[in-house]
């Protein structure tokens, strides 16, 4: 029996920012690099070089110049912008630094949100979505009072991440992308953050690829990987 | 759906700024939408003023001119037309009623006609409604006066008042040696006759007897008794409303009326010379209407230009949006239902505002300036006025749109904030 394929796969990518209002210009370049499903993956290296720009690539929110990403053997990058849109909806969980809620929005409405953009994953959800997004909030020790919320907005900030995470993990999406979840956190909330993302990540059987400059946070990882080992980066002068 | 809810609660999250664009549009659909009902109707009171008149005959010169001197007693007539041709009119074939005009004298400011009995009986208003006395009756006696209702309320009158009548319109040279009576108070109408103090076309010539060429003739004085006795006939009248038979036959009359060969007679169909006003005064309608519309687009264009500032700020959910999946056209979409739902409101509540307004207003615009507006379901017109400012606010939309699309394409994943 063949192994199944990796749940992301990236060849031969090249992407540059054009120099503009955020900076002189910037080339990323990625030889070949592959994350097993389940594999638990911590990428690092210093502000500025390039990881954000790596996961936008890898989420298909940019489209690299060339080269190609695979998700689960499946072509990725090589889609439309639409269809690559879909994809992400369906199979990808984002949770960034902070400001990761629609800050007029309830609670549920965002964890819920992803759900608008992917039928599938709303499917497996099931009839009562609600219940789902509670469940996982309970998960993620939210109080039931940060429930109750007017707004995201009035959260704090170690409970906004948590709804975060629960946006991100819900209808069970094969790849959950975190963009340096815990910088904005004190030291003792993130030590319990990164306890909660491990567990629903793992009981959602998801793949995490989490980007820090922390490099304090890789022990906990199957895997670390340093920027400059696997990309080639060129900033123009 | 929960795009729709998200949408609704972005733009709760900004209520203030986003009301006052609300209102700014309101004010600019209810000024267009008020504009357009005060239009219609002025002309529809203006229509209202001369139903069931069929001709208007006055000395030959411009149809609105006479229109305007005879029905709304608006400027003075160049010319009068003799007792004769009056006559001869009324014996035209195909004539079932006339009624004649003497225009010329006034009362503190008032019209004063001179007409038959049967003008209280003939003149009809707003949709063939007749003349109603709130006091009194028609005139009798030679020195008998009907008053309009306004005339009544502005001077204080009541039945049995004595009144003197000014010679010419603005004059101090007093009739005052033949003070009439009032014998009648109408109801209002809405029309000029709230405004006219009606009399006998003898009387007119009664307080014209001693009178030559303007200037009271030396020495005599008027003794209204010795007047009653005299046999007075009218040498002269302004107009004169004719009724046919039919109305097939009102061209062939209007012929007849225009070849007339004693004089220079000119005969209108008062809907054809209200339609040669509304040719003259369409240009400054037709600007006006112009310039509310360019109100709305101002309108728009702040609210457009309200969604363009506040978009920096809103970087961020959009590239949330983006990163669970939205496609870019979901943000465009996001944005256009936002202008969309703003213009809508905006819509709505001017609407709200002019029936309101309406309401408000509807008694005193009546009273004022006889300026009869109906409070009536909006029809086509108003609705397609309403869904044009929807669909031109969700156009002005697409301004801040394309901006949120450009933005959400060039910042990827993360927002410098
Ligand atoms: N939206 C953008 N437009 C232009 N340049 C960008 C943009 N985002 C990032 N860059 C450039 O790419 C480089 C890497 O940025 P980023 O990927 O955010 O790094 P990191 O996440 O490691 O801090 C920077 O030099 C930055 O100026
Ligand atoms: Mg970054």
């Amino acid at each position: 029996m063949p192994a199944p394929p990796p749940a992301l796969e990236i060849s031969g990518l090249r992407f540059a920012w054009p120099a503009g209002r955020r900076g002189a210009g910037f080339a990323l370049a990625v030889g070949e690099l592959a994350i097993a499903r389940g594999e638990r993956v911590f990428l690092h290296g210093p502000s500025g070089s390039g990881k954000s720009t790596l996961l936008a690539l890898i989420c298909g929110i940019l489209a690299p110049q060339a080269g190609e990403i695979r998700l689960a053997g499946a072509p990725f990058s090589a889609l439309s912008a639409a269809r690559r849109d879909r994809m992400r909806a369906e199979r990808l969980g984002i949770v960034f630094q902070m400001f990761n809620l629609l800050p007029y929005a309830s609670v549920l409405d965002n964890v819920l949100l992803p759900l608008a953009f992917a039928p599938e994953r709303a499917r497996r959800v099931g009839p009562d979505r609600r219940a789902e997004a509670r469940r996982l909030l309970a998960a993620l020790g939210l109080p039931e009072a940060a429930l109750a919320a007017a707004s995201a907005a009035r959260l704090s900030v170690g409970q906004q991440q948590r709804v975060a995470v629960a946006r991100a993990l819900i209808g069970g999406p094969e790849i959950v992308v975190a963009d340096e979840p815990t910088s904005a956190l004190d030291a003792g909330t993130r030590a319990a953050f990164m306890d909660l993302l491990f567990a629903q990540v793992a009981a959602a059987g998801a793949t995490l690829l989490m980007v820090s400059h922390d490099a304090g946070l890789a022990a906990r990882f199957d895997r670390s990987l340093a920027l400059d080992r696997i990309a080639r980066t060129e900033a123009a002068a | 759906m929960i795009l729709l809810r998200l949408a609704l609660r972005s733009l709760l999250n900004r209520r203030l700024t986003v009301a006052l664009t609300i209102f700014a549009t309101a004010l600019s659909v209810g000024l267009f939408l008020g504009v357009e009902k005060v239009r219609t109707g002025a002309r529809s009171s203006f229509a209202d003023t001369v139903s069931g008149v069929d001709l208007i005959v006055g000395a030959r010169s411009g149809p609105v001119q006479l229109l305007l001197y005879s029905v709304f007693r608006i400027g003075n007539a160049t010319n009068n037309i003799t007792w004769e041709s009056y006559e001869d009119i009324a014996a035209m074939q195909g004539v079932d009623w006339i009624v004649p005009l003497s225009l010329g004298d006034s009362h503190r400011g008032f019209r004063v006609l001179g007409t038959t009995r049967e003008y209280f009986t003939r003149y009809r208003y707003r949709g063939g409604q007749p003349l109603a006395f709130a006091a009194g009756g028609r005139f009798d006696d030679l020195f008998d006066a009907v008053i309009g209702a306004d005339v009544a309320a502005a001077l204080g009158y009541r039945l049995g008042d004595p009144l003197v009548v000014a010679h010419g319109l603005a004059s101090f040279s007093l009739h005052d040696d033949a003070p009439f009576r009032v014998a009648g108070i109408l109801e209002k109408t809405g029309t000029p006759v709230d405004r006219t103090v009606h009399v006998s076309l003898a009387a007119i010539e009664a307080i014209h007897i001693d009178w030559q060429s303007g200037a009271r003739a030396s020495g005599a004085r008027l003794d209204p008794d010795a007047v009653r006795q005299l046999e007075l006939r009218p040498q002269a009248i302004t107009a004169a409303l004719v009724g046919l038979d039919s109305r097939l036959g009102v061209f062939r009359l209007q012929r007849a009326i225009n070849d007339y060969p004693e004089e220079p007679l000119l005969a209108v169909l008062p809907g054809v010379a209200l339609q040669e006003l509304w040719s003259v005064v369409g240009v400054a309608e037709t600007a006006l209407a112009g310039v509310s519309a360019m109100v709305v687009a101002t309108a728009l264009l702040g609210m457009a230009a309200m969604i363009l500032a506040g978009l920096n700020e809103r970087r961020r959910e959009m590239a949330i949006l983006r990163a669970v999946g939205a496609r870019p056209r979901v943000v465009v979409g996001l944005l256009l239902l936002e202008a969309g739902l703003i213009s809508a409101a905006g819509a709505a509540l001017g609407l709200g505002t002019v029936y309101g307004g309406l309401a408000i207003a509807q008694p005193f615009l009546d009273s004022a300036w006889g300026l009869y507006i109906p409070i009536e379901a909006p029809g086509a017109g108003e609705l397609g006025v309403l869904a044009a400012v929807v669909a031109a606010g969700t156009a002005a939309g697409l301004i801040p749109a394309w901006r949120a699309y450009r933005m959400s394409l060039a910042d990827g994943m993360t927002v410098m904030q």
